[in-house]
């Protein structure tokens, strides 16, 4: 599985942007699922934010959270009242945990060199996945002001076009259909509903 | 014989017209989940939560159970059409199965997939609708210590069963307690965690975690590699069914001790992705023909199949008996019965008969159905992962939007979501796993209340944990869960053994 990995890598790379991007529009930004990371030493064409960094941070950010944690449980108690056990009792042992166990993943990324090797995420699939995320989070925003029925139709349709680069007379159709079967499915069929923006007023709703 | 009669009224229940309808949309639905990449069986089943709250709750259960099946069965189909896990259980039988779609053997492959996973399951559901009454009946003694225990083992054995490391399992896990415990505490009335905002009011609902965690997740990571796949071609005819039936009987010793794995880390939180793999190894290590594994032998289909299918159904024994979910996916459903009024435990099993044998019965139909479904309709499920994957991604990610909205009717549900996505990434990259969290989120509540009920009893004396035989060798149990990790460290050293499969297992 490995092998394949590398090779699929190297293929990649030695490709010409050209043909990758050829390939991209023919088939849309297809993927595969691999959870494990491919162990990459030394690879000056991979460079990216390191495990190490996010390791570290992702420990130090829980580390805070439990302590948020046990700060809280002592402001609402964590001992014993006259009735039973104060609010705070048992989140105060999970606080504790949670710091103890982040402790000690943060000690182990920071010194072990086993435990947090390699690159998290290259420059080239960071942008892929921030290509992904904003898009989304913008789609999210739009709901608000639009409604979701709207904000779906922009966003599948831009994420065709920016992704994919469908021509418009593939894009236009399925970024309709979407949010019509949804209307229908939602509204009519469930009586479920959803956020809904000037659009839908217009129409009625 | 009791077991038997309540059956058969359970298959009364379960063959009205509109459960069946139900079932079929459950099946269909959950191998669509289980063939889409960002879908699975929890957030699938998170995601439809909210639609069935109308619903009577026993429909509600047979759809959404159904879903789960679907989902089970929908995994092997892209792994073996075309070498991607669409679960984490299936990862195993990409190692035989891709390789057989490669050599034009598809069809059978996936004939023996869909029937292993059906015998596996079959077996399951036969151990649940006995083994089920009488450990309710057990548990009908249990005090707040004794289900503390249980809990207590249940999240041990994460640790102790679990692939990541026990920090990270420990540090998700106490997340999810964490987020559990925000909100209106409903013993003493205060207010935890909220900072005076009026949002976290409700606390964290663990369907938004699911929903987040797992569909938005499981997006960006796929999005990384913008790699272009290929699949095999596969249809399936009466023909190949037939041939590969007729072979299947020779490997029932392995589908035996396949189903023993997987009903027994089903029960014990382990979960499918771990009984897959180790049934995997365990096939491998007895076979006559172990050094050809890997390379397209059925044999090594038929194990991890087997395993995963049992452990997933077996998983809801202890939701149902004890209201302890084995798996992610059964953790939604036990939040399920919570929303619908029902509470899970033993019980159930005098409260709501109709409820549980019904869905004891759909649990018999749904897999004959499923697997008469699956073995129809693969081309039309291969066909739809060739649709790009960019219109694929925003709509899977418009369908989260809607399901994390109509949980609560609320917006922030849907940024809450994106948040606990961009989580999901970071923990599934760095190897934190999640079910414990989503777990832990889910039976906060009920761990919470056990403990302090339990300190109640005893005014705070910890003690009250081994002060009978029950209860002590429960809890036994769970600290050697909880430091297996150390012994078996300490057993490898002595021993020097290596487990290369291991290493390919997934966090899960």
């Amino acid at each position: 599985m490995h092998d394949n990995d590398h090779s699929e890598d190297r293929r990649q790379h030695g490709d010409s942007a050209k043909k990758v991007e050829e390939e991209r529009r023919q088939r849309g930004v297809y993927s595969e699922r691999r959870q494990q990371r491919v162990p990459v030493k030394h690879d000056r064409r991979r460079h990216g934010i390191s495990v190490k960094a996010i390791e570290i941070t992702v420990a130090a950010l829980m580390l805070a959270l439990g302590l948020v944690v046990i700060f809280d449980s002592r402001r609402v108690g964590y001992g014993w009242a006259d009735d039973g056990p104060q609010a705070g009792y048992f989140p105060f042992y999970i606080g504790l945990i949670l710091c103890a166990a982040s402790a000690w993943s943060l000690l182990r990324a920071a010194f072990s060199n086993r435990a947090a090797s390699g690159v998290f995420v290259s420059r080239k699939k960071l942008r892929l996945v921030l290509s992904v995320f904003f898009p989304s989070l913008i789609y999210v925003i739009a709901i608000y002001f639009i409604g979701i029925y709207a904000a779906s139709a922009l966003f599948i349709g831009a994420f065709m076009y920016w992704h994919g680069r469908f021509p418009w007379i593939k894009i236009i159709p399925v970024s309709l259909i979407v949010p019509v079967s949804m209307f229908l499915l939602f509204e009519l069929w469930f009586m479920v509903p959803l956020p809904k923006g000037p659009l839908e007023a217009l129409a009625g709703y | 014989m009791e077991e038997f009669n309540s059956l058969m009224q359970g298959f009364s229940v379960a063959l009205t017209f509109h459960n069946l309808l139900y079932m079929l949309v459950g099946i269909l639905l959950g191998v669509l989940i289980g063939v889409l990449p960002g879908l699975g069986g929890a957030n699938g089943v998170a995601i439809l939560l909210p639609l069935t709250f109308t619903m009577p709750p026993t429909s509600a259960i047979i759809m959404l159970s159904c879903i789960y099946w679907g989902a089970l069965f929908g995994g092997a189909i892209t792994s073996i059409l075309f070498n991607i896990p669409g679960e984490p259980w299936s990862v195993a039988t990409t190692f035989d199965g891709h390789p057989m779609a490669k050599s034009g053997r598809a069809g059978e492959a996936l004939t023996a997939a869909f029937t292993s996973s059906f015998v596996g399951a079959l077996v399951a559901v036969i151990m649940i609708t006995f083994l089920a009454p009488l450990v309710a009946k057990f548990s009908l003694k249990f005090g707040p210590p004794e289900f503390f225990a249980v809990q207590l083992l249940t999240f041990c054995s994460f640790v102790g069963l679990g692939k990541g490391h026990p920090a990270k399992t420990l540090t998700a896990m106490m997340i999810g307690f964490a987020l559990a415990a925000v909100g209106l505490d409903s013993v003493t009335g205060t207010l935890r965690m909220t900072f005076g905002t009026s949002e976290l009011l409700r606390g964290f609902n663990f369907l938004i975690a699911v929903i987040g965690l797992f569909g938005i997740g499981e997006i960006l990571l796929t999005m990384e590699e913008g790699l272009a796949f290929k699949g095999v071609h596969a249809r399936i005819n009466p023909r190949v069914v037939w041939h590969t039936w007729k072979q299947l009987p020779k490997y029932w010793l392995t589908a035996l001790r396949a189903t023993l794995i997987g009903c027994w880390m089903g029960i014990t939180p382990g979960g499918a992705t771990p009984a897959s793999f180790m049934s995997y190894g365990i096939a491998k290590r007895f076979s006559k023909t172990g050094e050809k594994f890997g390379t397209g032998e059925i044999e090594g289909v038929i194990a991890p199949e087997t395993a995963a299918h049992a452990a997933g159904t077996s998983a809801l024994l202890p939701m149902l008996t004890l209201g302890i979910p084995g798996s992610p996916t059964a953790a939604v459903l036990l939040g399920g019965l919570l929303i619908w009024g029902l509470q899970p435990g033993p019980l159930l099993f005098v409260e709501q008969k109709e409820f549980v044998w019904g869905l004891i019965a759909s649990m018999y139909i749904g897999n004959v159905v499923g697997l008469i479904i699956v073995l129809t309709t693969v081309p039309w499920w291969a066909a739809i992962l060739r649709v790009p994957f960019s219109i694929i991604a925003p709509v899977i990610i418009v369908i989260c939007a809607i399901g994390a909205y109509t949980v609560n009717n609320a917006m922030m549900d849907v940024v809450l979501m994106l948040v606990f996505g961009v989580v999901g990434y970071l923990f599934k990259k760095l190897d934190y796993p999640l079910a414990p969290l989503v777990l832990a989120l889910v039976l906060g509540d009920m761990a919470e209340s056990s403990f302090r009920q339990s300190m109640l009893l005893s005014r705070g004396e910890v003690s009250i944990f081994w002060s009978n035989g029950l209860v002590g060798s429960i809890c036994g149990l769970a600290m050697l869960m909880l430091f297996w990790p150390v012994i078996s460290e300490i057993l490898q050293r002595m021993r020097r053994g290596n487990n290369d499969l291991d290493a390919q297992r997934p966090v899960e």
